[in-house]
């Protein structure tokens, strides 16, 4: 778990972070939003004390962050920059094997661990292990310094736009891997992006900060049926709140008996992509299955009822 | 690329054949040389002169290059950032003052010999160490550098692992300047009695014998080249090892 309190960080006598205070819980991924100079990588590097905070505290599982010598700190949580930051001079498996190294892990479990994440990130380890950062394209740059981020196991992972630089499609994968990867490894996460799309993803929880302080902290649902201010209201964008609504909900939740016509939709799939489906077949209801077994339908009606919000 | 490795044989070739057998060349420099004087210089070996005139070079770049980077390396720390003016400042002067200058002020408290001539090599050779080393130490990749930071390496880690291999094609290039320079200085140098080539060079002068100073000259200048050239190639190989284009065009 960690904890910051209060913390704050002021340049030149004006705060670029005001104050914040919030709990991240373990195994979740806590995506931070915010325009441009809203306070998002500073608060981020408070964390790891690239940037030491005027006032406050972070704890970490407890332990005040001050309280440690910074590079035995920063060696226990993972940290993946935009622009990847990978070493040039170094192979994609010693890029990967920077930490462990470090920590002086037996060869044997750095050459495994390298081989494991290659695998995770869809890269063949045969191909890319001795291959130089130059040699990469920047999606494959980008995940494998996620990869190094990731190869201590740490306790916590902090990641400053790292799909920045992606294109959509494989922005898409990299998230998804980022996803089962999180939940396979149960780390924690905290992101910063200044997508909100991307933050409804990915998000357990999404903090959005305003002009240095948080203005909000919540689930995504919360984010988008109740924003607390004008601003956040503006962030998940007006005109597209009730589908952002509707894309955070599965169709196994509004899953009713009956048959309809036409092809199914998985019960995972979002309610978001169900409306999608019924406006471009022309149909009303779409059948939904479970493990190819039949679920029921879900309608257009129901849809309708669930993008309406609560006022 | 295959040219080039044929000219680089074809001149290594020249200069040992003009070092280790000089005779052989007799008839290139006798037009040169004044009526019924000597041709080929043979008051010392050519390869005793070559190795003690490359010796003096080493030794005084291995010096210059140890100073110039440890100075880099202070005056680029945050603690160091205060001296960087003052320590470019007094690099610049040792680069203004002429090398002759040098050995004559030097020979007083050094004597005659290669002493004056190895602080002279060494003074010279500071500035543009110093410059290339800044230069690289303080025009690293932010973000690569922000990395090392937040992956946990010491500040010495950071240095020796990320820093200087970074740097070290830039500080290379500042090498092989100030290596160049010294090849040509260094014949200064014997004017108070180092061992260099420059002696074939000054007797020549002395003695009106234009064969003597074609001789060293050709000597001294082919050893620049293929110094300058081997240093080019470690310098692109670095290069393309730390990402950056590959030249494959000039293939
Ligand atoms: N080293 C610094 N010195 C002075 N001011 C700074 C420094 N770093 C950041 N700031 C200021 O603090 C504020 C917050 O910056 P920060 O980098 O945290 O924003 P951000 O939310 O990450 O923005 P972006 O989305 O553009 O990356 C900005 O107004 C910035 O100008
Ligand atoms: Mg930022």
């Amino acid at each position: 778990m960690i904890e910051i309190e209060q913390i704050t960080k002021l340049y030149d006598g004006l705060p670029a972070v005001d104050s914040v205070s919030m709990t991240v819980d373990t195994a979740t991924i806590t995506v931070i939003v915010g325009t441009s100079g809203s306070g998002k990588t500073t608060l981020l590097r408070m964390i790891n004390r690239l940037v030491e905070p005027s006032s406050g505290e972070v704890r970490i599982n407890g332990t005040p962050t001050g309280t440690l010598a910074k590079h035995v700190l920063r060696r226990r949580i993972g940290y993946a920059i935009q622009g990847h930051g990978l070493f040039p001079h170094y192979t994609v498996a010693r890029n990967i094997a920077a930490v462990p190294e470090l920590l002086g892990w037996p060869k044997e479990k750095i050459n495994a661990r390298v081989d494991e994440l290659l695998d995770l990130f869809s890269m063949e380890p045969e191909q890319f292990r001795d291959r130089y950062p130059a040699e990469l394209s920047g999606g494959q740059q980008q995940r494998v310094g996620v990869a190094r981020a990731l190869a201590s196991r740490p306790d916590l992972l902090l990641m400053d736009e790292p799909f920045g630089a992606l294109d959509p499609i494989i922005r898409a994968r990299a998230q998804e891997d980022l996803r089962r990867i999180q939940q396979a490894l149960g780390s924690t996460i905290m992101l910063v992006t200044h997508d909100m799309e991307e933050a409804m993803h990915l998000g357990d929880r999404v903090a959005v900060m305003d002009e240095g302080r948080l203005v909000q902290h919540g689930t995504p649902a919360e984010i988008v049926l109740r924003p607390a201010t004008d601003f956040v209201a503006e962030m998940v964008g007006g005109v597209e709140r009730p589908l952002r609504l509707l894309s955070l909900i599965p169709v196994s939740e509004i899953v009713e008996e009956g048959s309809a016509e036409g092809d199914a939709l998985a019960a995972d799939t979002s309610l978001r992509d169900a409306l999608s489906t019924c406006l471009w077949s022309g149909r009303d209801a779409v059948p939904v299955v479970q493990d190819g077994v039949p679920m029921g339908r879900v309608t257009l009606d129901a849809i309708r009822a669930q993008a309406k919000g609560q006022r | 690329m295959k040219r080039g490795t044929l000219l680089r044989v074809a001149l290594g070739t020249v200069l040992l054949a003009l070092v280790l057998r000089p005779a052989w060349f007799a008839w290139v420099f006798a037009p040169f040389a004044p009526e019924g004087g000597p041709i080929i210089y043979e008051r010392a070996s050519l390869l005793s002169l070559s190795l003690s005139h490359l010796g003096l070079v080493a030794l005084a770049s291995t010096a210059a290059t140890l100073v110039a980077v440890t100075l880099a390396i202070l005056v680029t720390r945050p603690a160091g950032a205060a001296f960087l003016p003052l320590s470019r400042t007094i690099t610049n002067m040792g680069q203004t003052f002429p090398p002759v200058a040098v050995l004559a002020l030097a020979v007083p408290s050094l004597g005659f010999g290669s002493g004056p001539t190895l602080v002279a090599l060494f003074l010279y050779g500071l500035l543009p160490i110093f410059e290339n080393a800044i230069t690289g130490l303080s025009t690293l990749p932010p973000a690569t550098m922000e990395a090392a930071r937040g992956i946990g390496l010491s500040r010495r880690q950071r240095l020796v692992r990320v820093e200087l291999p970074l740097a070290l094609p830039v500080i290379l290039t500042g090498i092989r300047l100030s290596v160049v320079i010294a090849l040509g200085t260094a014949t200064i140098g014997s004017t108070v009695a180092a061992r260099t080539l420059g002696e074939v060079i000054i007797a020549g002068l002395l003695t009106n014998n234009t064969a003597y100073v074609l001789q060293g000259g050709l000597i001294v200048g082919l050893f620049a080249v293929l110094i300058y050239d081997a240093m080019v190639q470690v310098e692109a190989f670095l290069f393309r090892r730390l990402g950056g284009q590959p030249s494959e065009t000039s293939e």
